[in-house]
């Protein structure tokens, strides 16, 4: 669990960071996002003491953060930015094993560790583990940078726009990977960014940030049907809402009694691919089937246009 | 890899120390360039025993001018040292506007005729170019590793050594490259108050009117510079390659 408790960073006599209060619970994706300039970075560095706060105070499971010297606590924490930060002059093995290295841990273990978030990454540790970064390519650079905030296995993962200089179809495979991953260790994840379909696909809670403050705390489908402020309404934009809404909950809380003609969808696929195949095959209703191909019963095109409007 | 420019370095290395052992296999090419009885090849000692005690006095003045620049240029890179850097920047530029021949002529009423105010002057003339460079190399590393190395929970002390010091080392060589040639040539007015350096033979043909003595002194430097720079910069490249520069 992270607790902030009224955070706030100046830099002379601009307030850069004002007053926040988030309280993160473990095993959870929280995104933070908003304009640039916004403070996103500044907050998220203030937790594993990057930047030291003005004012305020910040709890890891209950234990202030600065109760153990700044380069302490960032090896306990892991870091991964945009560009991916990784060293020129080491290999891809030497830069994951970078904390556990700093950590003392023995060879042996250091190894197997390597090994086995290389091949959670899906690179082959025998072919990749001696290369130079420069001998990737992006996607495979990005992998290897969160690999190394992984190394150490922190309960807290903390990433600035780590997704940021990927292209988009790659981009969307980093984002499955990295909920795979966050569900494998368990990880309490904070990242940041400034791409709102980004933070609906992976959050678990969102926090708006606007000129340094956070002006809305909640969870996806919370922000959608009651957006706190207009900045947050535009942040979401007024156009996108009924779909982001329909993206983040599965066919299965959808389910109507009742059975439909034609081919049927999984409860598991998300409602806004429900509405694009009603509207595509021209249908008013599709037979929905659970995971072992049982049939559940029906979702409807009223149905969703009604959840759309945030009315269900 | 005998390429055509290793090729050439190989025999111009080869040709160097063939030189250096037997100067009497070169004396039919030299010999137009000497009067009648005039001796075409350096009588006064051993040229081989010369070079050594050249490049031994390049050498020690090279790695004293790479310890303290080094030591400058990490020290004010430090947030702790940032103030130091005007005075620094100051202290190395006079080291190196003063004429070296204006610090022998200084140094000798103190240390006496010898090395030592040849070391004295070569060291601060060596100064600048690795002061500078290491500068350069040290606050110019990507903004976005820097992070990273922080962020990895190294200490100041652990990404000076790990990160910053590597990856700024192509840049520091090249300073400490550009610093010995200088010096290679530099030390021959080692000789006008008594340092053993190749100069003695310049010197030597300069006094005895003997061009064949000037004509071989000034060619040994000159090879010596060219090798030893070539052999640094392949130093560099490999570095720099292997990080994908
Ligand atoms: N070290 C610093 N000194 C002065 N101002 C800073 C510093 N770091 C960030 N800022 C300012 O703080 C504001 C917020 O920056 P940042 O947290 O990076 O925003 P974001 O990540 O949301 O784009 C910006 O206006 C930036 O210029
Ligand atoms: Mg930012």
């Amino acid at each position: 669990m992270i607790e902030i408790e009224g955070i706030t960073k100046r830099y002379g006599e601009t307030t850069v960071v004002r007053d926040v209060s988030l309280t993160i619970a473990p095993r959870t994706v929280t995104v933070i996002v908003g304009t640039s300039g916004s403070g996103k970075t500044t907050l998220l560095r203030m937790i594993n003491r990057l930047v030291e706060p003005t004012s305020g105070k910040i709890r890891l499971d209950g234990e202030d953060n600065r109760s153990l010297p700044g380069y302490e606590l960032r090896r306990r924490i892991g870091y991964a930015i945009q560009g991916h930060g990784l060293f020129p002059h080491r290999t891809v093995a030497q830069n994951i094993a970078t904390v556990p290295t700093l950590l003392g841990w023995d060879r042996a273990r250091i190894d197997a560790k390597v090994a086995e978030l290389l091949t959670l990454f899906q690179l082959d540790p025998a072919a990749f583990g001696p290369r130079y970064p420069h001998e990737l390519s992006g996607g495979q650079q990005q992998r290897v940078g969160v690999a190394r905030a992984l190394a150490a296995e922190p309960k807290v993962l903390l990433m600035d726009e780590p997704f940021g200089a990927l292209d988009p179809i790659i981009r969307a495979k980093a984002q499955d990977d990295l909920l795979a991953i966050q569900k494998h260790f368990e990880t309490t994840i904070v990242l940041v960014t400034h791409d709102m379909e980004e933070a609906f696909h992976l959050a678990d809670r969102i926090a708006v940030m606007d000129k340094g403050e956070v002006v809305q705390y909640a969870t996806p489908a919370e922000m959608l049907v009651k957006p706190a402020t207009g900045f947050v309404e535009s942040l979401i934009g007024a156009g996108e809402r009924p779909f982001r809404l329909l993206a983040i909950e599965a066919v299965a809380s959808a389910v109507e009694p009742g059975t439909a003609e034609g081919e049927a969808i999984s409860s598991a696929a998300s409602q806004r691919e429900a509405l694009s195949t009603l509207l595509w095959s021209g249908r008013k209703a599709l037979p929905v089937v659970g995971p072992d191909g049982v049939l559940l019963g029906k979702v409807s095109l009223d149905g969703l246009a009604q959840r759309a409007a945030g009315r269900s | 890899m005998l390429r055509l420019p290793n090729l050439f370095r190989l025999l111009a290395l080869t040709v160097l120390i063939a030189f250096l052992v037997q100067p009497q296999w070169f004396e039919p090419l030299l010999r137009p360039l000497v009067q009648e009885n005039a001796p075409a090849i350096y009588n006064q000692g051993s040229l081989l025993q010369l070079t050594l005690l050249h490049l031994r006095t390049v050498a020690i003045a090279t790695a004293g001018a790479t310890v303290v620049a080094l030591a400058l240029a990490i020290l004010v890179t430090r947030t702790s040292g940032a103030e130091f850097l005007p005075l620094s920047r100051s202290l190395v530029n006079i080291g190196q506007t003063f004429p070296p021949v204006a610090v022998l002529a200084l140094a000798v009423p103190i240390f006496g005729f010898g090395e030592k105010p040849t070391l004295i002057a070569l060291f601060l003339y060596g100064l600048l170019p690795i002061f500078e460079n290491a500068l350069t190399g040290l606050t110019t590393l990507p903004q976005s590793i820097m992070e990273a190395a922080r962020g990895t929970g190294m200490t100041g002390r652990q990404r000076l050594l790990k990160i910053e010091l590597p990856l700024a080392m192509p840049v520091i060589l090249a300073g400490i490259r550009l610093s010995v040639v200088i010096s290679l040539a530099t030390a021959t007015i080692g000789s006008t108050v008594a340092a053993r350096t190749l100069g003695e033979v310049i010197i030597a043909g300069l006094q005895s009117n003997n061009l064949a003595f000037v004509v071989q002194g000034g060619l040994i430097v000159a090879v010596l510079a060219v090798l030893i720079h070539d052999a640094l910069q392949a130093a560099e490249r490999s570095l720099g390659s292997r990080m994908g520069r």
